[in-house]
């Protein structure tokens, strides 16, 4: 990221496989061991088609996306979504998470810009109004 | 279940306030799991060196990482029984993160919980609690705000658990 960052300036895409191994790993890492996200009678149990993805693992992924663009993950000064859909993960091929993400304001004075998200699963929208404010070089 | 299932959220919770208790420390390991697990390779979460030389005592969490130790506060309430919250029909509705200071391994953080605000909607509950990070001396680290919808007991399908 540089002083050029302007008002529509694209995010590196970017496309995330994740595996139930991945959600155990992000169970074990936040501790939010849920059996939705690792247990598949669990998760039907409760309507779901299967085991889906922590909605934190998710918006994990995106500020990866957001931090990585900044050059420094402390610029990331706040970051909010919510959650528009699952992300389903079978046992068999996982998910693919993908991530867009673009500039949609500046302030000059403040040296911030905000970023929206586009975080999408099998073609499903599964983050909605995601925003973050990053602070520019 | 009955037509009209409602939830038995007990919206009196609206305004408590949950004191800090003892402080929880954040370790390089913690530090360098979540990271690995949100796919964030920049040395500054990974190698200690890194980390000092952008002019940090050590590693440096994710902008997420909040989420592990405001999790852990919140569970004093959405864990209560007297809440009313029957945690398999949880679905987690929005997330912030407003970051005052970086969170780095070494750190002992304690966490304030403020229950925001429980509203009943349409049979579903609406429950904003929100987490201040702190260190142990006062300085503010993290505002964490979680909302969470309590769904209602659908007609059909088998109530869980």
């Amino acid at each position: 990221m540089n002083d050029d960052v302007a008002v529509g300036a694209q995010l590196p895409t970017a496309t995330y496989e994740l595996s139930r191994e991945d959600l155990r790993a992000y169970a074990d890492a936040s501790g939010d061991q849920n059996p939705i996200h690792q247990d598949e009678a669990t998760a039907r149990s409760v309507g779901l088609p299967d085991v889906i993805a922590h909605g934190m693992l998710t918006m994990g992924l995106a500020g990866t996306v957001v931090a990585d663009w900044a050059g420094d993950p402390t610029r990331v000064l706040s970051y909010v979504t919510r959650f528009t859909a699952p992300v389903v993960v079978p046992a068999d091929g996982g998910a693919v998470v993908e991530v867009a993400g673009v500039v949609t304001s500046l302030d000059e004075a403040a040296r911030t810009a905000e970023v929206t998200l586009t975080v999408t699963s099998a073609g499903t929208a599964v983050l909605g109004r995601a925003r973050a404010l990053v602070r520019l070089a | 279940m009955s037509s009209g299932s409602t939830v038995t959220v007990d919206e009196s919770f609206q305004g408590r306030v949950y004191p800090a208790g003892d402080p929880t420390p954040v370790t390089a390991d913690a530090v360098r799991a979540f990271a690995r697990a949100v796919r964030a390779a920049h040395p500054v979460h990974h190698d200690t060196d890194a980390a000092r030389a952008a002019g940090h005592a050590d590693v440096v969490a994710p902008p997420t990482f909040a989420v592990t130790l405001a999790q852990a506060a919140e569970a004093q309430y959405v864990s209560d029984p007297a809440a009313g919250i029957d945690f398999a029909r949880v679905v987690h509705g929005e997330q912030q993160f407003r970051h005052h200071a970086p969170i780095v391994a070494g750190d002992r953080l304690v966490a304030e919980l403020h229950v925001d605000r429980v509203r009943l909607v349409r049979g579903n509950a609406m429950v904003t609690t929100r987490v201040e990070l702190a260190r142990a001396d006062g300085t503010a680290v993290s505002t964490v705000t979680s909302m969470l919808v309590v769904r209602a007991p659908d007609e059909s399908g088998e109530v869980a658990r």
